[in-house]
């Protein structure tokens, strides 16, 4: 409806009560900090940065710990859970939080170190795993690894690097060491990449063998020990179990702290509030005991926060006025109003000179958005789904509220354009009663079928599009009468609107319209004359005064020409509105062919069991992708055409400070 | 009495869901390419980005649209063809090809400017209602053809 007119509410308070004010107003979040205004050099900030950080610091910490929580606990979330919103903890239960915000600081550090083991954890069965496969090739050994051999032998155990044979192997060492006496070599396993031997010579001549084995690339195997590999598997095999065991009970230790979940969202967001309220603090200005801070607050807050203050506090309150250039903008609505607001936010919000346009909107944004999806079934359903989700999740993010309340809205604008046009899952009740029951009945049009008659819905479109655009055309108006730039409004408002008036009354009776609607026009000889000379005084009107900035005559007529120009823009603003119609027969015809589909196999079970499936899946998708064409076609008109006569945006939205919580929202008891 | 105008009239129908259809195709795909990428690094805007996706899928069912109103006039869905000379065939085919050919060219152009727009999502989430608009306004013209072709398909007498 409106834009509230704010106020700059400033306070001088003593430093005393510089904490208790501050909370105080972060519980109201009525005020936008704002000191940019005050500039004193004997005053100094405080450097709060340090403090921030370290509770900013703790809230993420505790984020962490919630994730860490979150993965080896996993809260049961609805499907819907997005929509259920920030839940309300009593202020008591936070209080009681924020004694112990110790203790579940420690918490959330023994969740992340339980983490950490757990990694940690996992490494180590990797490894051991890892140690158990390199086991493989020498299971059938029977002494251990490190094994050198007895008094009189000397024993090799290792592996050559590619893959070979015993007769192979001897053949290379009888050409290494030609005066190597006694020797044995047993191939324990072998495969492409590698052959794993035991050789044993005597021992004498064990660096004649040794030097022989090296040179034909055998290398010691690296994990060594004083088992053999079969029994150390085993052990490593225990280990692992052991390991695996351990992992289990450190996340069952983490699946314990499930229950202290609630209370470390409420800590994080506690610390989190305290984050900003030092924020604030780092910008309010301060002398030896006294303390300043200013901002912005709606005006109609701005008596009772007044008087709050002072009875409780003893300080000065001082109130002005605010620049329009300035001020921060806060839409106030109505109940139906207000669901246009996100749409408007998504555009950009109004500047303080401008005029709120979420009310006039709103009533366009519910017709066009029934226009386009025009099926009463569907409307009944998009209705109820939204009814439902607000009335059960009455804690929703405001601006999801505010979408679905405008989507219910919608629904009920096309329960009623369904009816108008005669479409209940389109022609659905026609095609049973012919498939199933062999009647005929057609639910009839309270108006008319679109496809019987396309010309002349696209006619309303059209006359639908002239209202809204000429609606725009004279907000534009209202905004230079308010500005008290009357030649503006004359020509620039009263001249265009004569104009394209004129030319509508002349179009009207003409051939060319004639045989395009279907309504015959025939106006009075008087009624033409009229519409020649507004069309005339307007066109001439526009010429000479567009350009009327300029000194330059000719270049001031040469502008109006250009302005005169922007007719073909009216035009094709109008030509957009058929898109209402496009998207309205859209849904209908696709409805239809899925009905026509679903009833190809004719009456009978069979053609029952058909009907109901293809029903189901194909108007599920009908109704999907016609209400996302209605959504985003409804907002172009308003953004593109409607915005385009009028609209500037570019204010800046209202930030009070605020708690801006991630998880709760306390219930506060302190409200105006 | 020659069938060449069912079979005009049918090639009409053809042109128009073929051609659309498969501009919404190529729209639609070079869209979700972009969307896939964005989902890769955040799942979280899965809903949005599916969003903008859609929007070049529109000129496919203008297609399907204008293709089905064509087989219900010259009497195809109801089992007794309409006898059509070819004139009436080649006039059913020409109020056609309005939204084929719109509906193909606008698909892909729509299906750029929706990556493009899945791009601002990507960066700046609160964007979604200006980027979403972006798509919107190539969609103007695939509306303008396929208002041209119904006119003209429910205009021309059987």
């Amino acid at each position: 409806m409106a834009i509230l007119q704010m106020r700059r509410f400033s306070i001088c308070a003593m430093k005393k009560n510089r904490k208790a004010i501050l909370e105080e107003l972060q519980a109201l979040g009525i005020m936008e900090v704002d000191m940019s205004a005050v500039n004193d050099e004997t005053l100094r900030r405080d450097n709060t940065q340090e403090m921030r950080q370290d509770f900013d610091k703790k809230a993420v910490q505790i984020d962490h710990a919630l994730d860490v929580l979150q993965e080896y606990a996993p809260e049961k979330t609805s499907m819907f859970a997005s929509l259920e919103g920030r839940a309300l903890v009593e202020k008591e239960e936070y209080d009681q939080i924020v004694q112990q915000q110790d203790q579940i600081l420690e918490k959330a550090d023994e969740l992340l170190n339980l983490k950490k083991q757990l990694a940690e954890n996992k490494a180590r069965i990797v490894k051991t795993e890892n140690q158990a496969e390199s086991l493989e090739p020498w299971l059938s050994l029977d002494v251990p690894m490190e094994y050198q051999g007895t008094k009189t032998t000397a024993v090799f155990i290792g592996s050559f690097g590619s893959e070979l044979t015993l007769d192979q192997i001897y053949e290379r060492l009888a050409k290494e060491a030609p005066d190597l006496e006694a020797m044995d070599i047993q191939v324990i396993s072998s495969d492409p990449d590698q052959t794993c031997v035991v050789a044993f010579c005597l021992r004498e001549q064990k660096a004649q063998m040794e030097e022989a084995l090296r040179s034909m690339g055998f290398s010691r195997p690296s994990m060594m020990s004083g088992k053999a590999p079969a029994q150390q598997k085993e052990e490593l095999k225990e280990e692992i179990r052991n390991l695996e065991q351990e992992g289990a009970q450190i996340e069952q230790t983490i699946q314990n702290y499930a229950q202290d979940r609630q209370s470390m969202k409420i800590a994080s967001d506690y610390f989190r509030a305290r984050a900003q309220r030092y924020e604030v603090l780092g910008e309010v200005l301060q002398s030896r005991r006294t303390f300043l801070i200013s901002g912005y607050v709606p005006e109609k807050d701005v008596a009772a926060l007044q008087k709050r203050m002072e009875e409780k506090y003893d300080l000065v309150v001082d109130v002005e006025e605010v620049d329009p250039d300035e001020m921060p903008i806060l839409l106030k609505n109505n109940k139906f109003t207000c669901c246009v607001e996100p749409v408007v936010a998504s555009y950009g919000m109004p500047t303080a000179r401008e005029i709120d346009p979420s009310a006039i909107m709103s009533v366009f944004y519910v017709i066009f958005f029934g226009l386009m999806l025009s099926d009463a079934a569907y409307g009944v359903l998009v209705a109820i789904a939204c009814g439902i989700a607000i009335k059960k999740f009455p804690r929703m993010d405001e601006t999801m509220q505010k979408t679905l309340r405008l989507f219910l809205y919608g629904g009920i604008s096309t329960i009623f354009w369904g009816i108008m046009f005669g479409g209940i899952f389109g022609d659905a009740v026609t095609v049973v009663a012919r498939v199933f029951f062999g009647r005929e009945i057609t639910i009839p049009a309270v108006w008319f079928a679109p496809l019987d008659d396309p010309m002349l819905l696209l006619m309303f479109c059209m006359l639908v599009g002239v209202i809204h655009l000429f609606v725009g055309h004279g907000i534009k108006g209202y905004l230079c009468l308010k500005q008290k730039q009357y030649l503006d409004f004359f020509c620039d408002v009263v001249l265009w609107y004569v104009f394209l008036i004129g030319l509508i009354m002349m179009l009207l009776p003409s051939q060319i319209f004639a045989s395009m609607s279907p309504i015959a026009f025939s106006f009075p000889p008087a009624v033409n004359t009229l519409a020649k000379a507004l069309a005339i005084i307007g066109a001439v009107g526009i010429l000479l005064m567009s350009g009327r900035a300029n000194k330059n005559p000719a270049l001031r007529i040469a502008l109006g020409a250009y302005d005169l120009y922007n007719v073909t823009g009216w035009l094709s603003d109008v030509l957009s509105y058929s898109r209402l119609l496009a998207l309205g027969l859209a849904t209908g015809v696709i409805a239809s062919v899925v009905n026509q589909m679903g009833s190809m196999l004719g009456g009978g079970i069979p053609g029952a069991i058909l009907f109901i499936i293809v029903f189901i899946i194909g108007h599920a998708m009908n109704m999907a992708i016609n209400l996302l064409g209605a959504y985003v076609h409804t907002n172009r008109l308003q953004f593109v055409e409607f915005f385009g006569k009028f609209y500037d945006g570019g204010g800046r939205p209202f930030q009070p400070f605020k708690a801006k919580t991630k998880y709760v929202d306390v219930k506060e008891e302190t409200s105006l | 009495m020659s069938q060449l105008g069912l079979v005009y009239a049918l090639l009409g129908a053809a042109v128009a869901v073929f051609l659309a259809g498969a501009g919404s195709s190529i729209g639609v795909g070079i869209a979700g390419r972009a969307a896939a990428g964005v989902v890769s690094e955040d799942p979280g805007k899965f809903a949005k980005v599916l969003i903008i996706q859609l929007l070049p899928g529109t000129q496919g069912i203008y297609g399907l649209l204008v293709g089905f109103i064509t087989l219900s006039k010259i009497g195809l869905l109801g089992g007794n063809a309409a006898a059509l000379d070819p004139k009436t065939g080649l006039l059913i085919l020409a109020a056609c090809l309005p939204v084929g050919i719109v509906g193909l060219i606008s698909g892909k152009a729509q299906g750029q400017t929706a990556a493009a727009a899945i791009g601002v999502v990507a960066k700046k989430p609160d964007q979604f209602g200006k980027a979403m608009l972006f798509p919107a306004m190539v969609e103007t013209y695939a509306i303008l053809a396929l208002l041209i072709s119904i006119l003209a398909v429910t205009a021309i007498p059987v």
